[in-house]
């Protein structure tokens, strides 16, 4: 019983210590930081749409897509060259937020688990990190479905 | 006018981020994780088109509007085919996304060699 209770005391110490040594975070200047990289990076996007909507047809509802397709592919290519980790050391949320930041969390484990091979490394792995956002968004959606499905009472064909 | 607005709700979005990330103390992924859900949740309700009306690429270029189409393509479908529809549609405007971070990630690994 003493035993515990100097465990516990020790804790209490330890994590005392430990919140007064640690560094605080600066969270406004993060915060500044995210909202002028991400709105940067969207801005870009909002260039991209732009671009797509006024030389090849599309239009508001349907110029996502490749919206989101050139967005990775140039996310992709600064990962390699190692760039865009450089600048999400900076950016913080501002370049995990956006999808750019999806395609480098795929792009990064790629090709970081090359070395193991590329069935066991880089198919096994790529999904490491991206792989919760598509669970969870995927599950989500799912429920969300099916709620509507209830709602309107559209079943379809049984 | 709609580059102002890009700019700043996807900024606010990133700022969102950001915050749980502080304050909340919540890893990455926890984050992602979030905000995908909460954009699925928002479409639900059907308030996400209306951000993307407005903010353009500010609504489109955040991970949120990944759950909004998840979501989208799920609820179109089974406007057309019933339950089964919310299967078969929830990958179908998403598949752009997903299909380019995997090919473009796979020709990176290809390509590139890893640092350090």
């Amino acid at each position: 019983m003493s035993q515990q209770n100097d465990d516990q005391m020790e804790k209490e110490a330890y994590q005392k210590v430990a919140s007064r040594i640690e560094p605080k975070r600066p969270m406004f200047m993060n915060c500044i930081k995210a909202f002028l990289v991400g709105g940067f990076i969207c801005v870009i996007g909002q260039c991209i749409s732009t671009f797509y909507m006024h030389f090849f047809h599309f239009n508001e509802a349907t110029v996502g897509a490749p919206t989101v397709a050139t967005l990775i592919f140039i996310s992709v290519l600064l990962t390699g060259f190692g760039v865009y980790d450089k600048f999400s050391q900076f950016a913080g949320a501002g370049t995990a937020v956006p999808v750019t930041g999806f395609a480098n969390s795929m792009a990064s484990t790629a090709i970081e688990y090359k070395t193991e091979g590329f069935v066991l490394g880089v198919g096994g792995n790529m999904f490491k990190l991206a792989g919760s956002v598509i669970v969870f968004g995927t599950v989500a959606a799912f429920i969300i479905g099916i709620i509507y499905t209830v709602a309107t009472g559209q079943w379809g064909a049984m | 006018m709609i580059f102002l607005w890009a700019f700043i709700v996807g900024g606010l979005i990133c700022v969102v981020g950001q915050l749980m990330m502080d304050g909340l103390k919540l890893t990455p992924a926890h984050t992602m994780a979030t905000l995908v859900v909460v954009g699925a949740v928002l479409d639900g309700l059907g308030l996400y088109e209306r951000l993307i009306d407005f903010a353009g690429a500010g609504a489109t270029v955040p991970i949120t509007s990944f759950g909004n189409q998840l979501v989208h393509g799920a609820l179109a479908e089974a406007d057309r085919t019933g339950l089964i529809g919310v299967i078969t549609g929830i990958f179908q405007i998403t598949s752009a996304g997903i299909s380019a971070a995997i090919i473009f990630s796979f020709l990176a690994a290809l390509v590139f060699k890893p640092k350090g």
